[in-house]
């Protein structure tokens, strides 16, 4: 099976998710291999994806925990939890 | 998890304060996921907390099937629509969200001279920056798959449960959301490669 680009593109979530099946797969590996345009593509996806799950890209306001839990504590002396 | 649901059980049955040790680990997941869709730490806050109290709320009818995570997630994503609604209620925009899913342009940019950058320009905090506001500028349903697959990491199943879509949905609006993200960062992806020529044009005449 060979590929053209626009057809790898779609499917360069599917391979960075490791769902294509085996001949597509192999199609889609094989394109890279050889397609600089391609494997561009799909780097700068990755490195996105890299940075996404970087603890440090969102991070959490200074004292959140401590107001959650502070409003917290008022509602569980308050009330119970029901249905 | 098995300590998870004991502590559950325990809460239901009136040990309430245990409450602040079943949702300890989920702070941050609840609190992102709500920023990265109303995009305000203020308003996010708040709906964090309120999640937390509608979850202790409604805790009884939390059914063991799912995961309690899952379960959080959905009511905070619940909740941030909720929040996104009336903050839009609010302002002019309304560039969303209600085209089809067939329309749009969804192909990534095309680099021509691309070189893998050094996985240490990934640290900058630029770049953190950018992918965040990139993330923002994403329409709501796009933005709302990302977040909870390449965010929070859940898989496709929780995912769609979360949103209430199918699996094939989640699957063509990620792809769709990363895509469009690649096209948005692209520019500060590159590496900084010094031009070619200089140098050896030098040694050379």
């Amino acid at each position: 099976m060979k590929v053209e680009c626009k057809h790898v593109w779609e499917h360069i979530s599917g391979y960075l998710d490791q769902q294509l099946d085996p001949d597509l797969l192999a199609a889609v590996q094989q394109h890279l291999e050889t397609c600089e345009v391609c494997s561009a593509i799909l780097d700068s996806t990755r490195n996105i994806l890299v940075l996404t799950a970087d603890d440090r890209t969102y991070e959490l306001p200074v004292g959140y925990s401590e107001r959650l839990h502070e409003r917290l504590a008022a509602v569980l002396a308050s009330g119970s939890s029901t249905g | 998890m098995a300590n998870e649901s004991a502590l559950i059980a325990r809460i239901l049955a009136g040990e309430t304060q245990l409450f602040h040790q079943l949702i300890r680990p989920y702070e941050k997941l609840v609190y992102v996921t709500i920023f990265a869709i109303v995009k305000n730490e203020t308003e996010a806050e708040d709906a964090a907390q309120e999640t937390m109290i509608n979850a202790f709320r409604h805790l009884a009818s939390f059914r063991g099937d799912a995961k309690f995570s899952t379960w959080l997630v959905t009511i905070a994503m619940n909740e941030a629509r909720k929040r996104l609604r009336k903050l839009k209620a609010g302002a002019e925009d309304s560039l969303d969200d209600t085209k089809e899913e067939s329309e749009g342009d969804y192909t990534p940019a095309v680099l021509t001279d691309w070189r893998e950058i050094p996985l240490a320009a990934l640290e900058r905090k630029e770049l953190r920056e950018k992918l965040r506001e990139a993330v923002a500028m994403l329409p709501e349903k796009y933005r709302e798959v990302f977040v909870l697959r390449d965010i929070e990491e859940l898989n496709q199943e929780e995912t769609a449960a979360a949103l209430g879509i199918n699996v094939t949905l989640v699957k063509v609006r990620l792809h769709r959301a990363r895509m469009m993200l690649q096209k948005m960062l692209v520019p500060y992806l590159k590496s900084q490669a010094p031009p070619r020529g200089g140098f050896f044009r030098r040694w050379l005449s």
